[in-house]
C-alpha cells in the first residue's frame, strides 16, 4: 500500500518542482533583463528541477527494494536464539525460509516452534520499520533535490544541456536492453550446456552419429546410458530448412519481382496483402495441413512411381514450411526492389534493356542487402520452426539425406526433452540446452557469413 | 489580348480542356531524322501535350525551352517511348523515326531505345564499375563477342564523352564515386556505347556546376557531327550556345519553332518574347 502512495507523492513533488523551477527561471530572467538573457527556455529549468526531485529519490527507493530482503533477513538471523543460530547452514536457510513464509502467510514446510513465531513477528516489524525509514528518506531526498537545484538557477545555468544528457542516457539504456537480454540468454544456456558437457564429452555430442536421449531409470535396464550424438538432429534441421528454402527463395523472390516490376497497381494492391496473410496463419494450422494433406499426397504420388515414402517425411514438412516463409522473402524483397530509385530503371530502359535484364543486372544487385536480409529472416524462421516438423516429419532421429524419410530437428528435440516433468540434473534434460547453444552459434555464424557476403557483392546506389 | 491570356494562364496552372494553339514558325526541315505529327499526351485525363507537330533534323541540336510544367520533358520522353514506364500516361499521334511510326503496335521498344538514347536530368550511373556502366548495354544487345570488343567500345565511348583521360586508370571503380559532371559524362558514354542515332537530353546540366556544364556543352557540339540531339533546358544561354533550332513550349502547346538565332533575337510570338527576355518563367 505504501509503495504506490509513495510513488504518487514523488510524482506530485516532481510536477511541483517543474512549476517551481520554471517560475524561478522566469523571475531570474526578468531581473536579468529579459528572456533572451536566459541560457535555456524556462521549461528546461522546470524539467531539470523535476528530474532532480524524482531521479535520486527513485534510485534510493530502488536500492531499498533490491536490498530489503537481504537486510531484514540478516537482522532476523542475528536476533534468533543461539540454539538455532548454531545449526548447520542448510538447516538455517530452511528455517529462515519458513520464517519468511510464516510472515507472509504462505504454507510452511516444517513444524512451527514458538521461536519461529516470534522471529516471524520480528521479521514483519523490521520490514515495516525499514519501509518507514526508506519512505521518509525518499521524501527528504526528493525535497532536497528540488531545493538544491532551485537555488542554483541562474541565467547562465545550462539547463537544456542537462535535459539532453538525461534523454541521451535514456536512449542508450533502451538500446542496450536488447543486447543485455541476448547476453543473458546466452549465459543461461551456456551454464546449463556446460553442466551437460560434464556428463557427455563435447566431441561425443558434436560428432556422435546416434541420438537417443531417453535414459532408463534403473541401471540394469536396456539403454540405460542414452546416446547424445547430435549429428542426426542437426542434419535433420539442415535437410528440412534446405527444402523449405528451396521452395521459399525462388517463389518469394520471383513473386516480389512480379509485384514490384510487372504487376500494375491494382493487382499489386490485391496480391501483396494476400501473400502476407500466409505469414499470419498459425503454424499449427500449417502443421496439420502438412500432416493431413501434403504428406499423404506425397506418399500416394511416391507409391505410384514406385518410391518408398514414409508417412512422415522431411519433404512434406519442408514444402509446407517453405510455403509458410514465402512472405518473409517476398514482402521484404518487394520493398527493397521498390526502394531502388526510378532513375536507375530509367537509365537501364533508356539504353534498350528489357525488363528482365533490368531486374537481373540493375535492380537485384542494388537491392541485394535487403533481399539477403529477407532470406536470412526466412532461414531463421525455418530453423526455429517446430510445430510443422512435430506433426509432419516425426520424432525419429534418422541420419539421412533422403527427403522421403522421417527426420527430426533440433527444436523438436528440445521441446520433447523439456516437455513434462523433468529432473534438471540428468543429461537427458541438459542436452536440450546444449542443442540450443549449438543452434544459437550456428545461426550467429550464418548471420555473420551473410553480412560479409552482402558487403562484398552489394552495389551501393546512394 | 495576349497579356490577358498570359495572366489567366499564370493564375490557373490547371489546364482547362481547350483547343491547341497554333505553332508559329516552320516546323519542317529538309532532312528530317524524326517527324512528329499531332502528338497528344495525357496523364490519366489531364492533357500534358496538345497537338504538337515538329521535325527533328539530322545532325542538328534542337533545344526545347519553356517554363516549368510546359510539357517539354514529357514530349522528350515520348521520342523514345520512355513514357511507357509511366502507368497513367497515354500518347496518341504519330512520331516517325526512319520512316516508321514508333507508336505502331508492331514496333519493339527495346531496339528503338537503343537507337534513341537518353541522358537524364540527374546523373544516374548504375551502381557498377565505370567499365561495366559503359559495356553493359553493348553486351546485352550482343554487340560485343570478345573482351577485346568490349574494351574497344568502352574506350571509344569514354573518349567521345571526353572522360577517358580522367578515368582510364580506374575503370574498375564504381561509377557512383565520380563527381557529378563526370557521372553525367559517364551517362553520355553509356548512351553512345550502343551507337544510337538520336540522343535525348533532359536538362543534362541542371545538377552541375558551370565548369562541368561548359564541358558538357562542348561535348554536345562535338557529338552533333555524328548524332542528332534533342536537349531540354531551362537555361536560355545554354540553348543559344548549343542549338541550331529552338522550340518554345507553353502549357502543353508548341508555341514557336525556328532557328535559334531567330527565336532569340526576333521572336514572333509575344509569349516567346516574354519568356526569353525573362519576364516570366
Amino acid at each position: 500500500m505504501i509503495v504506490p502512495v509513495l510513488l504518487l507523492i514523488l510524482l506530485a513533488l516532481s510536477v511541483a518542482g517543474f512549476f517551481l523551477g520554471r517560475k524561478k527561471a522566469s523571475a531570474v530572467a526578468k531581473s536579468a533583463g529579459g528572456r533572451h538573457k536566459l541560457h535555456s527556455r524556462p521549461n528546461y529549468y522546470g524539467i531539470v528541477t523535476g528530474l532532480w526531485c524524482c531521479l535520486p529519490a527513485f534510485f534510493l527507493f530502488l536500492l531499498w527494494l533490491i536490498f530489503e530482503q537481504r537486510i531484514v533477513t540478516s537482522l532476523v538471523i542475528a536476533d534468533l536464539p543461539p540454539t538455532l543460530q548454531q545449526l548447520p547452514r542448510e538447516r538455517l536457510v530452511l528455517i529462515v525460509q519458513d520464517i519468511r513464509n510464516l510472515a507472509t502467510g504462505n504454507i510452511v514446510s516444517g513444524e512451527i516452534t514458538p521461536e519461529m513465531r516470534d522471529a516471524a513477528a520480528h521479521f514483519l516489524e523490521l520490514q515495516d520499520i525499514g519501509t518507514m525509514i526508506t519512505s521518509v528518506l525518499v521524501l527528504v531526498v526528493a525535497l532536497a533535490g528540488i531545493l538544491f537545484f532551485y537555488r542554483r538557477i541562474t541565467p547562465e545555468l545550462r539547463a537544456r544541456n542537462q535535459v539532453e544528457i538525461v534523454i541521451k542516457s535514456l536512449l542508450i539504456v533502451c538500446s542496450t536492453i536488447a543486447i543485455f537480454t541476448t547476453v543473458g540468454i546466452v549465459l543461461s544456456v551456456l551454464y546449463e550446456a556446460i553442466r551437460f558437457f560434464r556428463h557427455v564429452p563435447v566431441t561425443d555430442f558434436l560428432f556422435g552419429l546416434e541420438w537417443s536421449p531417453q535414459m532408463a531409470i534403473r541401471e540394469e535396464q536396456v539403454g540405460s546410458s542414452g546416446a547424445f550424438g547430435a549429428v542426426p538432429v542437426f542434419a535433420g534441421t539442415l535437410l528440412i530448412s534446405a527444402i523449405a528454402m528451396m521452395v521459399a527463395v525462388p517463389v518469394g523472390l520471383l513473386s516480389a519481382i512480379f509485384l514490384s516490376e510487372y504487376a500494375d497497381k491494382k493487382i499489386r494492391a490485391v496480391v501483396k496483402p494476400l501473400l502476407e496473410i500466409l505469414a499470419g496463419v498459425p503454424t499449427v494450422v500449417y502443421g496439420f495441413f502438412a500432416a493431413l494433406v501434403v504428406a499423404p499426397s506425397i506418399r500416394a504420388v511416391g507409391s505410384q512411381i514406385g518410391l518408398d515414402v514414409s508417412s512422415e517425411s522431411a519433404l512434406a514438412a519442408g514444402l509446407v514450411m517453405g510455403i509458410m516463409i514465402i512472405p518473409f522473402v517476398s514482402s521484404l524483397s518487394d520493398d527493397v526492389i521498390n526502394a531502388v530509385p526510378q532513375s536507375l530503371r530509367d537509365g537501364a530502359y533508356s539504353v534498350g534493356a528489357t525488363r528482365s535484364e533490368t531486374v537481373k543486372h540493375v535492380l537485384i544487385p542494388a537491392a541485394l542487402p535487403g533481399i539477403v536480409g529477407g532470406i536470412l529472416l526466412a532461414v531463421s524462421r525455418a530453423i526455429g520452426e517446430t510445430m510443422i516438423v512435430v506433426m509432419a516429419a516425426g520424432l525419429s532421429a534418422n541420419l539421412t539425406a533422403n527427403p522421403l524419410q522421417a527426420v527430426t530437428t533440433v527444436t523438436v528435440q528440445i521441446v520433447t526433452l523439456l516437455v513434462g516433468d523433468q529432473e534438471f540434473d540428468s543429461p537427458k534434460t541438459l542436452a536440450a540446452f546444449a542443442l540450443g547453444l549449438v543452434l544459437f552459434i550456428g545461426t550467429l555464424l550464418l548471420n555473420i557469413i551473410a553480412l560479409t557476403v552482402v558487403r562484398k557483392y552489394r552495389e551501393r546506389y546512394e | 489580348m495576349q497579356d490577358v491570356l498570359k495572366k489567366k494562364s499564370m493564375e490557373k496552372r490547371i489546364l482547362a480542356p481547350r483547343d491547341s494553339r497554333e505553332t508559329i514558325g516552320n516546323i519542317n526541315v529538309p532532312n528530317p531524322r524524326m517527324v512528329c505529327r499531332n502528338v497528344n499526351v495525357y496523364y490519366d485525363d489531364k492533357q500534358a501535350i496538345r497537338n504538337v507537330s515538329i521535325d527533328i533534323g539530322s545532325n542538328e541540336v534542337l533545344a526545347m525551352i519553356g517554363p516549368s510544367g510546359c510539357g517539354k520533358s514529357t514530349f522528350l520522353r515520348c521520342l523514345n517511348r520512355m513514357n511507357d514506364t509511366i502507368e497513367s500516361c497515354r500518347v496518341n499521334g504519330q512520331i516517325f523515326f526512319d520512316g516508321s511510326n514508333i507508336y505502331d503496335p508492331s514496333v519493339d521498344v527495346v531496339p528503338l531505345r537503343a537507337q534513341i538514347g537518353m541522358v537524364f536530368q540527374k546523373p544516374n550511373p548504375f551502381p557498377k564499375s565505370i567499365y561495366e556502366n559503359v559495356s553493359w548495354a553493348p553486351i546485352i544487345h550482343g554487340l560485343v563477342e570478345t573482351k577485346a570488343d568490349a574494351d574497344e567500345i568502352v574506350e571509344t565511348s569514354l573518349h567521345k564523352a571526353g572522360l577517358w583521360d580522367e578515368v582510364k586508370d580506374r575503370l574498375g571503380q564504381p561509377g557512383t564515386g565520380l563527381s557529378g559532371g563526370q557521372q553525367q559524362r559517364l551517362c553520355i558514354a553509356r548512351a553512345i556505347a550502343v551507337s544510337p542515332e538520336v540522343i535525348l537530353m533532359d536538362e543534362p546540366c541542371s545538377a552541375l556546376d558551370p565548369i562541368a556544364t561548359a564541358k558538357i556543352e562542348d561535348l554536345i557540339d562535338e557529338l552533333r557531327e555524328q548524332y542528332t540531339i534533342v536537349i531540354v533546358t531551362h537555361s536560355m544561354q545554354q540553348a543559344s550556345r548549343v542549338s541550331q533550332r529552338t522550340a518554345f513550349f507553353h502549357l502543353g502547346d508548341l508555341i514557336e519553332v525556328g532557328s535559334t538565332g531567330t527565336v532569340f533575337t526576333k521572336p514572333s510570338h509575344q509569349l516567346t518574347e516574354d519568356y526569353i527576355t525573362g519576364r516570366y518563367g
